[in-house]
């Protein structure tokens, strides 16, 4: 009989032990670590180093770092980069390779670095940006070279 | 009536009942056919192969640096040790010699890994067995982890942070002091996880007694990690097979007799001290120097067959490659820790209640990507 209230007795204080904490915190609303997104999206700042999506730094002239040498292409695992090159005519009459399109998909990468380690010449970065959702996959396909830009003097 | 072609009551009176794969205590795509005798189980068996994205077949179109991303996707809460296992396989075949400095980085993410992995796992189980607070009271000291991934890493869960040879890149500046403060956090928190579930005296009547295997069944079951462990069976490979450095750090093998779920409960609760006492150590004694080892562009593993065991959260990870000298593993095959300890459930759960199935379900801490791969 004693042990049968024992129990009982026990059973109990291991219940309101649970509930002293869960009362403390629901009374210490402070306490607790919730991320309001997506109301604090004027405030978000993500880690310098966070892998959101592939990008090319253009400069203030709209020319990139990119010669074109396809190495980010090879160390993709999934096929996410198609770069398509062209010759292009240097002042001095030699013909010289260059980047036509740098095509990225969106849709197929993993965001796993491996392309940025790659590039020899720092072209390609990784961006903060991960609101990635469209309605058309077709706007996944991105173009990463900007319109008319060309490649930055002296990288090789 | 019929259900997959079988009577749903057969000649002996067995009620045949599907769980899953889609049930939110299955924890993913896992199917369970169970056989009832009125409530009691008699029969279990899972059907695989919902969520099977034949990772080793592509990864032997891949290069040696490249099949280590998609690691990542079998058991998605120890991303980084998976990684690790294969950057440590190829660096055997390759006989690199990893810089100190990365085989201490790789160790601290790994532990962190473990420990976040099983913050998950305590909230789920309560989740599992009617206690909904605990999953957000383990959700908060996780998400402190998941920042410092996030911040050296540049990824919350597929970090593919190990190379062959190291890590990607070094620490970030503000990795010591977040990884102390995030120590600080949960050290403090573990006397509330104990007060919250494990004293509960609905928790401990669920959980005591229920799902025994025994040492033998669990050996000849091939159970690893925390499944056995709660059996009493020694097999944690830091310890037996140590890798990347674990022989010089002082750590306790967590080893319980019981062999029911409330025992695999303790052996990952008191994993998780551990894990925190493994960090305490080499948090202030990172060596200086390289944190990657120079490789050359293209990676060629000599003609032979290399094999490397990892621990993950859930027990043992093997990764096996045979290779042709070509720059491309010929065959990959991974020996999941989970596929071996799904394969003891019929063993725990045969003669128990159904009620009882998700109490061993969540203490087994299934993955279920990690079974199909």
């Amino acid at each position: 009989m004693k042990e049968y209230f024992g129990t009982i007795f026990r059973s109990v204080r291991s219940l309101l032990k649970g509930m002293k904490l869960t009362g403390y915190y629901f009374t210490h609303p402070k306490e607790i670590q919730t991320e309001e997104y997506p109301d604090n999206r004027a405030t978000l700042t993500m880690f310098d180093r966070f892998k959101g999506e592939v990008t090319m730094p253009h400069d203030e002239n709209n020319e990139h770092r990119c010669t074109g040498c396809q190495a980010c292409e090879i160390a993709c695992p999934n096929g996410t980069i198609k770069i398509i090159t062209k010759q292009e005519l240097q002042p001095d009459g030699k013909k010289k390779k260059a980047i036509d399109t740098f095509v990225y998909h969106l849709e197929l990468c993993t965001m796993c670095n491996l392309c940025v380690v790659a590039c020899p010449s720092d072209a390609i970065v990784m961006g903060q940006s991960f609101e990635h959702s469209v309605y058309d996959k077709k706007q996944l396909k991105k173009v990463l070279n900007l319109p008319g830009s060309k490649i930055m003097e002296g990288v090789e | 009536m019929s259900l997959l072609g079988e009577d749903i009551v057969t000649e002996d009176g067995e009620f045949v009942i599907n769980i899953g794969p889609q049930h939110p205590s299955t924890h993913g795509v896992l199917h369970l056919k169970v056989w009832l005798d009125g409530e009691t189980i008699k029969r279990i068996q899972p059907h695989l192969g919902y969520i099977h994205r034949s990772i080793e077949k592509m990864s032997e179109s891949l290069s040696y640096r490249n099949f280590i991303y998609a690691t990542s996707r079998m058991d998605y809460l120890s991303a980084h040790i998976n990684n690790q296992a294969c950057a440590l396989c190829v660096e055997k075949g390759l006989q690199v010699e990893v810089p100190d400095r990365a085989k201490a980085i790789r160790i601290l993410m790994a532990e962190l890994t473990r420990l976040s992995s099983h913050q998950l796992w305590w909230g789920c189980t309560g989740l599992d067995l009617g206690a909904v607070t605990p999953f957000f009271y383990a959700f908060r000291e996780r998400e402190s982890i998941m920042a410092i991934m996030e911040e050296t890493c540049g990824a919350r869960l597929t970090q593919n942070y190990c190379v062959p040879g190291g890590v990607m890149y070094d620490i970030h500046p503000n990795f010591r002091s977040r990884v102390k403060d995030t120590l600080k956090q949960i050290r403090s928190k573990f006397t509330e996880y104990e007060e919250i579930l494990t004293g509960n005296v609905i928790f401990e009547q669920r959980t005591k007694g229920v799902g025994y295997i025994s040492a033998e069944d669990a050996i000849s079951f091939g159970c690893t990690g925390p499944t056995a462990r709660g059996s009493g069976v020694s097999c944690d490979i830091r310890k037996l097979y140590p890798y990347d450095g674990y022989e010089k750090l002082q750590f306790k093998e967590i080893l319980e007799q019981g062999g029911d779920c409330y025992a695999r409960y303790m052996v990952r609760m008191a994993e998780m001290k551990q894990s925190v006492f493994i960090i305490e150590q080499l948090i202030d004694n990172i060596p200086e120097g390289e944190f990657q080892a120079k490789t050359k562009m293209v990676l060629k593993l000599p003609k032979g067959e290399f094999y490397q065991r990892v621990e993950t959260a859930r027990g043992e990870l093997g990764v096996y490659i045979v290779s042709d000298g070509a720059a491309s593993p010929y065959r990959i095959k991974y020996r999941s820790p989970n596929f071996s300890n799904l394969s003891a459930l019929e063993k725990m759960a045969t003669g128990t209640k159904i009620g009882d199935l998700v109490a061993i379900m969540s203490t087994i801490d299934l993955v279920i990507p990690d079974v199909d791969r």
